[in-house]
């Protein structure tokens, strides 16, 4: 492990921070005297909803500064907000899905996750046909020649961006919350890397990173969102935002997954539009949602066209 | 009740027989019923031969057509008239082997034969049953004559795949993106790498 485990450069964090001042030594975790105004102005950062839109403005032109000065290319940073009367939701059709994967990488390069080590937002999931969907027969290391391999189906696991979000309850310090058209967020900047909501989300959509975000800068996408595939520092929490960064514009790109989908297993749309085809799949298709029994509401549905 | 059955009987009796009737006898009024938009009941009044002309085929409504990318042809392959311009169709079903050796029909083949789609007057169009001719960026009407459910799902974006914008314009890829029309199933193909396993980091 080269570089999982490197301080941050200048051996600061809100979570060392916070550890300092339950013990009462608060001072010691403060920025160091000769620390830079912009590691100040991060430290003395509001919470990301209570930032006035000048604070906010100041924020993005500071982010954007310092991601563009460490990968060497002109990188942006947009917060922006939801769009009125939108609902978000997703569907994906299990009998279409053939398990190839190219989801999970499509993902990974939009939303800048570290290469290595490595973080996947999407997994996929190998079942059997006999078995159905009981997920304790799930395999998701699978490697054959070819899929969909005889008698399996496959099913893709992300955030399922629940209406009754298990994961941002438990969060201590309100870094993670559903924003108002239905998109689970965390403000990389407030998380303190306990790991709290890892342990509440029943679908393990939730991903730890162990070092700071390793993304080649060549094939960084420079097109961010602070609440979205933003360059992420070491030790916060991060997952899947239904391509933020994509969606809440106008016109909005599908997010990554659905456009490089081969077989068109996947769909986007807004749930409160009656000529959607979220709607379309909803009403006229056989639709479930993962581990209904927690009551965690999903906006993400399983349905199968056939 | 009895205008029911009148009705029937004149679309039993054919199109001719509407004409003349509503040419020389008393204009028949029915009833159309439709709903509107917010569900309300409409009905109105109308000649009974309005309400027959739309099965007159001339006064269809043209069917709706989709934008889409353009056709997956093979490199130098369009247009067709390029070759077939100049040549005599052959409608002999055979093995050709002067040309396309590589298409091999694996498609309800034993019912049909390559000219059963291509049009043969004009090798530039595609042509349904009904003899009516199509270009190939409509090539989904010739599939959705016989694949009516993947058809009416394909064009809510439910089978296939529609890209662009969610919330603005969108193109619909066409069947033949995914499926050969000569070969239509569906092909496997290599999975991208699995995750690494934890413990087991590359470096
Ligand atoms: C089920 C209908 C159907 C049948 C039967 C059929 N074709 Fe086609 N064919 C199509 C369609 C649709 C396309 C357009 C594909 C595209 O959009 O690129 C096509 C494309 C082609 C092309 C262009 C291929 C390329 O490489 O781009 C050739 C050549 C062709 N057909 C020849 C034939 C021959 C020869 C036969 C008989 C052996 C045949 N077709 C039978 C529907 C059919
Ligand atoms: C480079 C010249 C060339 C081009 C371009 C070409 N064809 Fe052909 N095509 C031929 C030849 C030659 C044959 C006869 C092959 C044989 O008899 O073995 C043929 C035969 C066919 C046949 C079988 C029926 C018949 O008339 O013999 C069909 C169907 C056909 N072509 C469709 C197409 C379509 C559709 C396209 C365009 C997408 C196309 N061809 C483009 C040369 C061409
Ligand atoms: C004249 C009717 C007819 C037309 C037109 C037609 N098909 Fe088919 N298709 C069939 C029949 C019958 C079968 C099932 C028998 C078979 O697979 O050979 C079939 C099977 C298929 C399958 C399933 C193949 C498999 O093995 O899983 C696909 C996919 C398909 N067609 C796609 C298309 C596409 C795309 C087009 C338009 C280019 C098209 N079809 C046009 C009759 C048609
Ligand atoms: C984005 C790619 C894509 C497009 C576009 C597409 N299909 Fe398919 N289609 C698939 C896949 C994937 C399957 C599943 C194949 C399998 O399981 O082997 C399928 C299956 C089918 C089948 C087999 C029946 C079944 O339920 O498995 C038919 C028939 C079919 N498609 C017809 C069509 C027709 C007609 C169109 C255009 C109106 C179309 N497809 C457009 C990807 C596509």
């Amino acid at each position: 492990m080269s570089n999982c485990c490197k301080q941050p450069a200048l051996g600061i964090d809100r979570r060392t921070a916070l550890k300092g001042l339950a013990t009462g030594v608060a001072a010691l975790a403060l920025p160091a005297s000769n620390a830079s105004a912009s590691v100040w102005e991060a430290f003395f950062q509001k919470h990301f909803r209570e930032l006035s839109k000048d604070e906010l403005k100041q924020v993005l032109a500071r982010l954007t500064k310092e991601y563009s000065q460490e990968f060497g290319k002109e990188v942006s940073v947009k917060a922006t907000p939801a769009i009125e009367g939108v609902t978000y939701g997703y569907g994906l059709d299990l009998s279409r899905c053939i398990g190839c994967r190219r989801c999970v990488y499509g993902c990974v390069a939009e939303n800048n996750q570290s290469r290595d080590p490595q973080i996947h937002w999407i997994r996929v999931l190998q079942l059997e046909q006999e078995k159905g969907t009981a997920l304790e027969y799930a395999e998701h290391y699978y490697n054959p020649q070819t899929v969909p391999e005889e008698g399996h189906f496959y099913m893709p696991v992300q955030c399922q961006q629940c209406s009754n979000p298990p994961c941002t309850k438990v969060c201590p310090v309100q870094a993670t919350w559903p924003e108002k058209d239905g998109i689970v967020v965390v403000d990389y900047n407030w998380c303190i890397g306990c790991r709290y909501c890892m342990a509440a989300c029943p679908y393990g959509a939730r991903h730890f990173n162990w070092g700071k975000a390793n993304v080649p800068a060549d094939e960084l996408n420079p097109d961010t969102h602070y609440l979205g595939n933003r360059p992420r520092p070491i030790g916060v929490v991060e997952k899947c935002t239904f391509c933020i960064q994509r969606t809440r514009e106008q016109p909005g790109r599908y997010p990554a997954c659905e456009e490089i989908c081969p077989v068109g297993a996947r769909k986007f749309g807004n749930l409160n539009d009656p000529e959607s085809e979220m709607r379309y799949l909803i009403e006229n298709k056989r639709v479930f949602i993962l581990k209904e029994e927690l009551n965690t509401q999903p906006k993400f549905f399983y349905f199968y066209a056939t | 009740m009895k205008r029911n059955r009148r009705l029937t009987a004149l679309l039993g009796s054919g199109l001719l027989a509407v004409l003349l009737l509503v040419l020389s006898g008393p204009v028949q009024a029915a009833k159309e019923k439709y709903f509107d938009r917010s569900g309300r009941l409409i009905v109105e009044e109308k000649p009974a031969a309005d309400l027959l002309r739309p099965y007159q085929a001339g006064n269809r409504e043209p069917e709706k057509t989709f934008p889409v990318p353009a056709p997956p042809f093979s490199e130098g392959i369009y247009p067709c008239s390029d070759c077939h311009g100049e040549m005599e169709t052959n409608p002999q079903r055979r093995e050709l082997e002067d040309m396309h050796t590589d298409i091999v029909l694996n498609h309800a083949e034993g019912q049909r034969w390559c000219l059963d789609c291509h049009n043969p007057d004009d090798r530039d169009v595609l042509r349904l049953v009904s003899g009516e001719t199509i270009p190939f960026d409509q090539s989904y009407r010739l599939c959705g004559q016989c694949h009516g459910d993947k058809f009416r799902d394909w064009k809510v974006g439910i089978h296939g795949k529609r890209t662009g914008y969610w919330n603005g314009d969108k193109q619909y890829l066409l069947c033949a993106h995914c499926h050969n029309p000569h070969d239509p199933a569906f092909k496997a193909m290599k999975p991208l790498p699995p995750p690494v396993r934890p413990g087991e980091a590359r470096h």
